[in-house]
This record gives C-alpha cells, structure tokens and sequence, in this order.
C-alpha cells in the first residue's frame, strides 16, 4: 500500500473530503485537560499515547476530528483528547458515528469501542457500518473480558473461561473480531497489539488512508481481570515466532523458519520453509477483492496464539456510503434545482376558494 | 338521458372489500375527486396488517370510509350512508355500523355459495331479509367489468381486477364527482402499462355509464362544495403533513433534515416522503434497527443538522434510552411516535393514544422531554414545525405523538403562506465563552437555559459530551451530589421554561356560563368537537379546549381547570392525561375511555358528555 509520511501532499485518500491544514501540530496538542483514569498496567494508556502522537500525522485540522465511543473502559477515550467528541451509549456508537459522517463528509470520524460494547450489545450497528462503508474508522479495544462491570466473560473470552459470571466454565464459543469483520463486508481489516506502538501506528496510518470503513482490532491488555491474555504474543523469547506480520506483497514468514502455504479447501497452512520450499510460501496480497483469502488468514490463530496474523488483513476500495448518499442530494439538486417549499405544500392537486 | 339529482348536505360512504381488492386506492381516488369539487371532507382507511390476508375471509377485509360535505366538518363520520361491498366478508364485517335505511351496493358476482359459507351466512343476505330496511342495489361488478373490457386483449385476471375502478366510476356518477383527476392519475400510474392503462379507463368509464343508464339508479346526488375560508387548499394526510412540516422547520431553520428511521407501521410514509425529497438536502438513512436509527439521528443533531427519527410505539420503547442521551447531551432531536394500538405488537394498523406517558416517562432517570400532539391531519404540518422549532431553540429532543388514524387519514388543508412560517434561529456558538478563551459547553442561556450548540469543524470549540452526568457549567464528568443535584433540577427547568413560548390554553364556551369542560389532546379533536356541536344543538352549554402541549402544558392550564364544575377528558387509552391533570392540579376530571383500535364516534361522545353536563 501507499505510504505516507506526513498528511502533507495530496493527504490521506480516507480525508479526501476533509480540509487540510498547515499547522504542524504536536502530540501534546491533542492531549485534553482531563485526566487520564485507567487502571495502572491499562493497555489502553499505550493506545491513547501511539493515538496521540500519531494525529498530528493526519494534517487536519483538530477541529475536524470527532471521536465517538460507547460504553466500556476503553469509551472514555474520547475525554482524554483534544478535539470533538461524543460518549455515547452502550454499543451505539457507530449508530451515532454514521449519522455524523453521512451528514459531514468534512470529518474525520473515529468510532472507539471493545469486546462488550462492539461485538456484544452493539454488534448489530457494528456489522452494519461495516458493509455500508461508512468513512468511519473502527478501532476495537479486545481485552478479552469485561472491564467496566468488574470480570465478567466477553464475547471474545476463550471457552471454558472461569469468570464471575461463569464459575463453571464460559460455556459461549468466541469470536474472532477478524473473521467477524470480513463476514460482514468490511473493506479494510486489520489488527494490531497495544505494546507494540510502531506496528499499531502503521496500522492507524493504513486505516486513515482507507476511504470507508476501516476495522482495527487492538489486542489490549487488562492487568486487573484478564492479565496476561496476551503474554505468549508479548514474551520476546516467543513473540517472533508466533507473530506473522503481514506486508503486502511479501511472502508469509514465520520466525523459526516456517511459513505460509496453501492448504486444502482454500485454507492456509504453516509449515517448515525448508521442506516445503521457498518458492511455496503465499505472497500477501490485501487487495484481492474476494474476502476468502483474508478470512483463511484470520483463522492461522489456531489453535490459540500459535501463529497470529497482525497487520492489513483485507484493504480493498468499494464506493463509500457517505459519499453515495450526498451525491444523491447532488444529483437531485441538479435535476430539480433546489427544493422550493412553496412548490412542495402546493403540489398535488390544490383548489382555491375564493 | 338526465335523471333527477337530489341534495345533500353531507354523506359518508365506506368502500370495503378484501384487501387485494384496491380498496384504499379507490377510497383515495374518490377522495382527491371530492376534495378537488371543494367540498368539506375527512377519511378513515382501515386495514388490516396482513399484506394479502387469505382471500374473501373477514380479517381480509380493508375498508375506507369518507365523509363528504358542504360545510366544515370534523370527523370522517360515526356510520356510513352508503356501504360498497365488493364481497360477503366485506358485507359482514361491516353491517353492524349500518344504520337502517343505509344504501349498500354489493358485488353480486362475489356472493356465491362458497364464498358465504367462508363468512358464515348460511342463506344469501342479499335475497334473505338481512337486509330489509336498507337500501341494496345488487350489482354483478365484477362480470360487468370483464364484460366492459372484452375487446381488450388481456387476461380475465387483469380485466377483474379493474372491478374498482368500476367501482369508482358508479360511485363518481352517484355522487356528480368530477373524473378528470383520476383519469390523470390512471394516466400517470400505469404509463408503462398500456394494456392496463386502457383497461382501468375502460372500467372507470363504463361505471360511470352505467350509473348513467341504469335503472337501478335513478337519483343521482350532489353535495354543494363547502363555505371553507378563502384560500388554496389540497386534502392531505397526517404523514404527508408530519413529513412536509419537517421539511419547513429544515427551510426556516437552515439546518439540513437528516432522518434516521426503520420501517414500522404506521409510520413508514414519513420515511418514503421524506427519502423523495433530497433537493431539499433531505438525508434518509434507513437504519439496521429503531436504535441505529435514532443513533444516527443524534449523531447527525451533533454535527449540525436536524436530527429526525420516525417510528411507531414498539420502535418508540427501543429508542428511548437514545432520547435519554440527547437530554443529556442537550441536542435537538425532533422523535415522531405514530401511536398503534399496543402494547407490544398489538394492531399495528389500529389508533390508540396510548403512548403519552411513555413519552414523558419512559426513560431512566428525571429525564424531561418536551412533547407535542397534533389535532387533526393537516395539522401535523403545523405540529412537526413546532416540534422543530422547541427542539432546536430550547436544544432538546422533542417528542410529537401522531396516530395511526392522524397518520392515515386526511382532510382539507389551506395552504400557508411560507413567509408567515416561524423563522427557526439554530444560533450556532462560534465564540469561546469561558475565561481565558475556554468553551464551556454546558454555560447557558439565561432565559431559556439552553447550552451552546458547538458543531464540528469550529475551532476552538473543541469539547466532549456523552452520558455521564456533567459539571454544570464545564461538561467534565462529574459525580458531586450537589452538582448532580443542580443539574437534574435544571434540566427539568429547561423544560419548564419552553411554557414560556407556547400560547395560553383557550376554552370555547359560545354561550358562556357552561359548567362542565371537555379537554382533549392529539387525534381526538375531531370526534370531541363534532360531539360538543351535538350537544349544544341540544341546548347544553359545554367548554371545549384541545392541548397541542403535553410537556410543558400552557402556562395558564390549571386556571382554566378550575374555571369548571366539572371536567371531561376523553381519551383513547385508560387515562393517560387524566392522570397527569389529576397529579399536578388535584382537579378530579372524569375520563372517558374506550381503546378498541378506532376513533370515537361524535354520538357515544355527545352520550356521555350529556350525561354528564345533566348530573345534579
């Protein structure tokens, strides 16, 4: 994909419709006033500061960025950052987000979310921005569990998970946020983990450019009710050979010299690079319009962490809603000019009496 | 030939038939007839909610009544004059609302053996003293249709489904309807079908002739256009006007409409009108549920549009933790409830006023909304308008209780003049209005206490808002009592002070000295006044007022209780209102409740407010 260095030059393909601006501004510029209140240990302090310093980078002005959050531990980010934004209500934000940027194309508009609040009660919204493509930028929080309301299993909680809700076991089959977004249409897909600021990044910067709906899953770290679900993508010793980093056009590798290969059925494998031949390793390809390949790519994590794809699952353009569905305010305008309301009350037929 | 036309001054005709039939497309077409000769009218449709319900069976039937006259009239009718009965089902279900000596015009072609035994008539009620002290007039529709058609080349399924418009024809002859309308709207509704185009004409045509030339009919009558106040008029329906009254607070307040809404009868129309209208800037959103939505809306309302969502009570109840944001967020949000007979699914396609305490309730919290009711069809336009213009100079969302039989129904409108319409002023912030240059989004308005609405893209305003209570005058989370105590009670106060820009409540008491009052509010305004002119016909003295605010009331509402002996407060639920009056005035009003899905009749209601008005 096109890389970009700063929002300068011809910007961001997903800002198109949103003024530029010269100021160069800082991280600390979009710092709020408001303190920060996350557990100590939070994952989330990590996200909002590669958040924070990546802004700048966007070359908007900060007046034209909203970000809008549901409920959860991770929807107070919108109070900890300097431009609009909106708390809303348990899983509605991207409800609310589609409203804002169908009706203000200007906007750079992030919708910021978890486990609960976007896959659970508001999966329904979730799913549906997704397909519409909706120039929303999608970044879901996945710690695994249940913040907020102190420890009870999420959607994405492993099966068989003890919680307080589930003493006996989580008897609930997780999702995979990944495979749940290329089910649902999206056009950009990706993941990403909270300590590894310059992975995390690259991928915001990805889902910027993308016109459209863009989904980012960040792997996120609770210290108090899940600590450590994340540990075997996180201990260096292991981490390079669990991690696959996906770069688009480059071949799928493993570190202990596996990789990637085409298995039976359209699924993926991995296997020794040695035996099975360079040359047989899949290249990454993020563009392919048919959303098979990603999804193979979405479900190597099993079994679970033993090798997990972080990186652009699927960037694909498809017409963007907001964009539609003003053209069609356009196109009306410019077939019937603009609307005349006297015309409007006295169409159909009028009589008069005098 | 000429026959003999006689006059009236008033009739009601109800079309019914099986819902495949094109009854409320005929009920329509006979509507725009009348209204286009000028006289008074107001329509009933009545439907069920089955989209093709099985053919000839009772829950199939689908009816449409009018009520037509040459002075100012104010409901579609208490009971037909004429029943046009395309079937037996049709026939049964409604002849129990028939008054003796009612003319009915039945489809002879559909009373076969089978098709009145599926209704239960054991002999044929045409033909076995059923219907002595009607009028009937057996007419074979349906093979008079086929007949009239037979030198066109179509199928005998098309040529009887123009029986309607056969239909149309006799009753436009009947009753002197001019025609050029309909063959215009024929015209346009199937220019890309010739054939079928040719063949409703031809039926249309060949009912009318026949009228002509029977001898089954020999008077034909007229009814004199109606004395209404000069002025251009259209008839319209409650949706049309919620949906053209949204578009007119759009124009006078500069904000583009943005409507989030999911599909639910009876309120879907609002949604189609208003997706037709995008040279207005109009954008529908067609949401994945009532909650998107009403989401979408606020999120838009956030961003500097008007925010508009539709819907019906179910769909109601899922948006009302939404509602509860934007009274937190204190953003305009306009929210049209169309009450259905309830509770859950209940008859999605029946009226009922039953929602008026979920408006103002049904949320968690003290959670004060503002709320409206229209009176009448075409005022819906004026309700909508008002609806927009509290919701955004008083930055609040704001409820407006339409009906199903508001919504569906529809009278003679006169036109306003754009120019006399209020100009809505969105009074964006553009200005810190903090020390040091800080924005402080909750600092308010000290008349109407209304916060600044900061949209996205001003800079400087940057500021963040959400569910959580607020500091009062900063908007930061806040947990402190004393503040959250502060904040609920000016929340409320906010709501209070929209009383301060809505007319005083005024009683119609012509003869004066009238000792018992008859309050009523939203949809029953037609059945209550044409009940109070029985009355006083009588001789009775009786008060009438009608509010069109629920939330605040007028100012002077408990003065004008205590005007009264007595109070009446009809209403289609089980005193909803009555409760509310009784709460906040101690006045003991007397309810008068009947919830079976329709509205009053004038006569029950002229009954018990007699009765009441000659208590000792």
């Amino acid at each position: 994909m096109t890389e970009h260095t700063h929002g300068g030059g011809e910007g961001f393909a997903g800002l198109r419709l949103v003024p530029k601006t010269d100021t160069a501004y800082k991280m600390k510029d979009f710092k709020s006033d408001q303190e920060v209140r996350w557990c100590p240990g939070c994952g989330d302090y990590a996200v909002l500061a590669a958040f924070q310093s990546f802004l700048p980078q966007l070359g908007v002005p900060r007046e034209n960025i909203v970000i809008v959050s549901g409920i959860g531990c991770s929807s107070r980010f919108p109070y900890y950052l300097s431009t609009y934004g909106v708390h809303s209500i348990h899983g509605r934000a991207p409800a609310v987000a589609t409203g804002l940027a169908t009706s203000r194309p200007d906007l750079s508009v992030w919708v910021v979310t978890g486990d609960g609040d976007g896959l659970s009660i508001g999966g329904n919204h979730l799913i549906h921005a997704l397909r519409r493509n909706v120039n929303i930028n999608v970044l879901l929080f996945n710690n695994r569990i249940y913040g907020l309301t102190k420890g009870q299993y999420s959607p994405t909680s492993e099966a068989g998970k003890i919680t307080k809700s589930s003493p006996a076991g989580s008897l609930d089959h997780p999702f995979n946020p990944v495979s749940l977004a290329l089910g649902a249409e999206a056009t950009f897909v990706a993941r990403s983990v909270d300590s590894d600021r310059k992975h995390l990044t690259s991928v915001l910067r990805a889902a910027a450019e993308h016109p459209g709906a863009s989904f980012v899953e960040v792997y996120q770290n609770c210290p108090i009710f899940n600590d450590d679900a994340f540990e075997p993508l996180k201990d260096p010793s292991a981490r390079d050979a669990r991690l696959l980093r996906l770069e688009h056009g480059e071949p799928l590798r493993l570190g202990g010299d596996r990789g990637v290969v085409a298995g039976e059925y359209g699924a993926l494998e991995v296997v020794d690079t040695a035996s099975a031949g360079e040359e047989r390793l899949v290249r990454h390809d993020a563009h392919r319009e048919d959303p098979g390949y990603a999804f193979a790519l979405s479900r190597l994590d099993r079994p679970a962490f033993e090798h997990v794809p972080i990186g652009v699952f699927r960037d694909v353009r498809r017409p963007v809603y907001d964009e539609l569905v003003n053209e069609q305010v356009t196109d009306a305008r410019a077939e019937r000019g603009d609307g005349e309301l006297s015309a409007l009350l006295a169409g159909g037929d009028t009589w008069t009496v005098e | 030939m000429s026959k003999q036309i006689e006059q009236l001054d008033r009739v009601v005709i109800r079309f019914a038939g099986d819902s495949g039939d094109g009854m409320q497309l005929t009920g329509d077409r006979f509507t725009q007839e009348t209204a286009s000769f000028g006289n008074d009218l107001s329509t009933l449709p009545n439907f069920p909610a089955e989209i093709r319900a099985p053919a000839g069976t009772l829950p199939g039937v689908s009816s449409f009544q009018l009520h037509f006259a040459d002075h100012d009239i104010m409901t579609p009718g208490d009971a037909p004059d004429v029943l046009v009965a395309m079937n037996p089902a049709a026939l049964k279900a409604n002849l129990g609302d028939l008054p003796r000596g009612a003319t009915v015009i039945a489809n002879t072609d559909e009373f076969t053996k089978r098709a009145l035994a599926k209704v239960g008539f054991a002999t044929d009620p045409l033909t076995d003293g059923t219907l002595e002290g009607f009028k009937v007039s057996a007419v074979p529709l349906t093979s008079m249709t086929v007949g009239a058609l037979a030198h066109l080349d179509i199928s005998k399924k098309d040529a009887e489904r123009a029986k309607n418009m056969f239909a149309l024809g006799l009753l436009s002859w009947m009753y002197n309807r001019p025609t050029e309308g309909t063959t215009a709207f024929l015209k346009s509704k199937f220019a890309a079908k010739p054939d079928i185009l040719e063949a409703n004409l031809a039926a249309f045509q060949a009912g009318w002739n026949f009228g002509e030339t029977t001898e089954d009919f020999a008077v034909s009558y007229e009814v004199k256009p109606a004395r209404l106040p000069a002025g251009t008029y259209r008839n319209i329906t409650g949706n049309l006007a919620t949906a053209y009254g949204l578009i007119a607070g759009s124009q006078r307040s500069g904000l583009p409409l943005f409507l989030g809404s999911y599909p639910i009868t009876p309120a879907s129309d609002i949604l189609h009108e208003l997706s037709r209208h995008k040279e207005f800037g109009v954008r529908t959103f067609q949401a994945e549920d009532e909650i998107a939505g009403v989401g979408a809306a606020l999120g838009a309302a956030f961003g500097g549009s008007l925010g508009v969502t539709t819907t019906s009570g179910p769909g109601m109840v899922l948006k009302q933790e939404t509602v509860g944001l934007a009274v937190m967020t204190e953003l305009p949000l306009v929210i049209v409830d169309v009450q259905r007979a309830g509770p859950s699914t209940g008859m999605p396609t029946k009226t009922e006023q039953t929602d008026l305490l979920m408006a103002l309730f049904g949320r968690n919290g003290e959670s004060p909304v503002p709320v409206v009711a229209p009176s009448s069809p075409a005022d819906c336009f004026a309700v909508a308008l008002e609806a927009v213009r509290i919701a955004v100079t008083h930055r609040t969302p704001v409820i407006m209780l339409s009906d199903g039989y508001l919504a569906n129904g529809s009278e003679p409108w006169r036109l306003p003049e754009v120019a006399d319409l209020p100009v809505i002023d969105p009074g964006f912030a553009t200005e810190p209005n903090g020390p040091d240059g800080a924005f402080l989004p909750y600092l308010r308005d000290e008349e109407t206490l209304a916060r600044p609405w900061a949209v996205p893209g001003t800079a400087g305003l940057e500021h963040r808002i959400g569910g959580i209570e607020k500091h009062a005058a900063t908007g930061d989370i806040s947990y402190t009592p004393a503040n959250h105590d502060l904040m609920v009670r000016t929340r409320q106060a906010k709501v209070d002070a929209v009383a301060r820009d809505i007319p005083p409540l005024e009683a119609d008491d012509p003869d004066g000295g009238a000792g018992v009052l008859v309050l009523g509010w939203g949809g029953t305004y037609g059945s209550i006044t044409a009940a109070v002119r029985r009355v006083r016909r009588t001789g009775r003295r009786v008060a009438q007022a009608h509010l069109r605010h629920l939330n605040p009331f007028p100012a002077n509402l408990g003065e004008v209780l205590a005007r009264y002996d007595r109070v009446v407060v009809p209403e289609i639920n089980l005193g909803q209102l009555a409760l509310l009056l009784r709460g906040r005035y101690l006045v003991d009003v007397i309810g008068y409740n009947k919830v079976r899905g329709l509205p009053f009749t004038a006569e029950e209601l002229a009954g018990a407010l007699q009765e009441v008005i000659d208590r000792d």
